[in-house]
């Protein structure tokens, strides 16, 4: 009982978060919302019973990636965005086709809830070790080129970044 | 609930049961409510008395006295400083951002203090017919929450250089976010050669993992065991993630004046301190629970006196670590910023990534032919 309040608790603070995130005018709030989100989705994944998934959740999305979202919005020096009417095509075709989207998804999930079973802390089979063990064992290919694929996306980062050829390079000594 | 799972291998030689499967809710919830209660306290005592030790080794260090006229050798300071914070004028600009000015010591103080939720610093031990384990709550991923912890709690120092509006501020901001992106990976792959020996990332398994002795006089301490290099490479990048000396760039007062704190006065700034000295306090217990053994010790005399044995071990190591925190914060001078990032991606990362990947060799080796690594 207490699970399923804490749920629909959590659940309703990241759709709130969500619209929240549409909602803000001002970037930095929009990125604080959407940490929120990536927060409450971790605490959705903890009373799952993947504790694991939700550290990880908060450690890589929220500790890591929301944070240079922040830093660059910081950098950039975002101001606030101005409001347009918006398109009307987004309010005809748009909020129509997520209703039903989200009844069409509402409606599978209903007519199958009684084939599907409910979790609890603990109950789910989704400890460190035998994430590792798929990781590392059964799926060691899939993560290795993903590996190779990132590291494409460091290096093809570097080079974007990097100042052209015969430009200062490093950092300039007259700085101090 | 928690109870459907019983992972944990029991501790050596003692009978320790999961506190849920021997207590009704209520006494639960009782012990649950004392135990933080307790914590928060010495924890909030700790920081504080953490500021006292700091102006203390610090003025021994530039041969003068320190605090001396609040109480004997200025013991009753931090109360007098605490009363100072309270009634001070709290200023809040008009140029801020009010919402976020606000909300980032908040941020900070509450990720700093959350963490200690997970560290152990005791074993189990029994009061009349109630037993407990010295730890607020017991996680199998306890050290990844730690780690998820203070990841968050880059936000409040981010949050307070941007919407302080001042230049100042957003460069100490910005600063402070990169290092401790920056320094947070090197620390996080510093502690994997521990969580390869201990098998687990429960802090107390860990801890139990560092029990007993070899060659009969030298502890088990994962310092002593493997993983020397890895206890400097997380000293350094703890330094480093709670800007402490020599990495205290984000509030280098000769440049920055105050950092991202510039702005902030009375109790708001005071929040900023608090948090600063409880990531310290983390940090240290972290490192006494992953190399150097936890509460481990020689245990001696007459039973109450080896009941409390452990804690007082424990507190020892933690002190020692505040102890090496001031001492390095009064010797060291100041690093540049490209040199603090340059050391941070291209001296400490690959020594962490060697490191990670001699422990994985070594414990491989071990399995493969058992009694010819100790």
């Amino acid at each position: 009982m207490l699970h399923l309040i804490l749920f629909l608790f959590f659940g309703a603070i990241c759709v709130a978060g969500a619209v929240n995130l549409l909602a803000q005018s001002h970037p930095i709030n929009s990125a604080l919302s959407l940490i929120v989100v990536m927060g409450s989705l971790a605490a959705e994944y903890l009373l799952l019973g993947a504790e694991f998934l939700a550290a990880v959740q908060v450690i890589v999305y929220a500790g890591a990636i929301m944070v240079l979202f922040v830093i660059t919005i910081m950098l950039l020096n975002a101001g606030k965005e101005e409001r347009t009417q918006g398109s009307r095509v987004a309010i005809v075709l748009g909020i129509p086709g997520v209703l039903i989207g989200a009844v069409l998804v509402a409606w599978t999930l209903v007519g199958r809830s009684s084939t599907t079973q409910s979790v609890s802390i603990g109950a789910l089979w989704g400890a460190p070790k035998d994430i590792a063990r798929l990781l590392f064992r059964d799926f060691l290919l899939p993560f290795e080129v993903t590996s190779v694929l990132i590291l494409i996306a460091i290096m093809g980062a570097v080079v974007l970044a990097s100042r052209p050829e015969g430009g200062a390079r490093g950092p300039r000594k007259d700085e101090g | 609930m928690r109870r459907t799972r019983n992972l944990r291998p029991k501790a050596r030689g003692q009978e320790c049961p999961r506190h849920t499967d021997t207590l009704s809710i209520t006494t639960f919830i009782i012990i649950s409510i004392i135990k933080s209660v307790a914590v928060v306290g010495v924890l909030l005592t700790a920081v504080a008395y953490s500021v006292w030790l700091e102006r203390k080794v610090s003025a021994r260090i530039q041969n003068r006295w320190g605090p001396t006229r609040v109480g004997p050798f200025g013991l009753l300071q931090p109360l007098a400083d605490g009363a100072k914070f309270i009634f001070k004028e709290d200023l809040t600009q008009p140029h801020v951002y009010k919402p976020l000015y606000i909300a980032a010591p908040m941020i900070a103080l509450v990720f700093a203090i959350t963490s200690i939720s997970v560290i152990p610093f005791g074993n189990w031990v029994k009061v009349g017919p109630w037993g407990t384990y010295l730890q607020i709550t017991d996680l199998n991923i306890g050290l990844l929450v730690v780690l998820g912890i203070t990841s968050m709690g880059v936000y409040g120092v981010a949050l307070a250089g941007w919407s302080s509006n001042s230049k100042y501020s957003l460069l100490g901001g910005l600063r402070a976010s990169a290092q401790m992106i920056s320094y947070e990976v090197s620390l996080g792959l510093s502690l994997v050669g521990v969580l390869i020996m201990a098998g687990s990332l429960s802090l107390r398994d860990i801890v139990d993992a560092q029990g007993g002795v070899f060659w009969h006089f030298i502890p088990r301490w994962n310092i002593f065991h493997g993983q020397t290099l890895a206890f400097f490479i997380y000293l350094i990048s703890a330094y480093a993630e709670t800007n402490r000396t020599p990495f205290d760039l984000p509030e280098a007062e000769s440049e920055l004046v105050a950092g991202y704190h510039t702005e902030y006065s009375a109790m708001k700034f005071a929040m900023f301190f608090m948090a600063e000295y409880a990531n310290m306090v983390t940090v240290a217990c972290l490192a006494t629970l992953l190399f150097l053994g936890g509460w481990h010790g020689p245990i001696f005399g007459p039973p109450i006196l080896q009941a409390v044995m452990p804690v007082v071990w424990f507190c020892l190591k933690v002190f020692f670590f505040m102890f090496l925190y001031v001492w390095v914060r009064w010797t060291l001078p100041r690093f540049r910023y490209d040199q603090l990032m340059a050391f941070g991606w291209k001296v400490l990362l690959p020594l962490a990534v060697a490191n990670i990947v001699y422990t994985a060799l070594v414990v491989a080796l071990r399995a493969q032919y058992p009694g010819r690594f100790f």
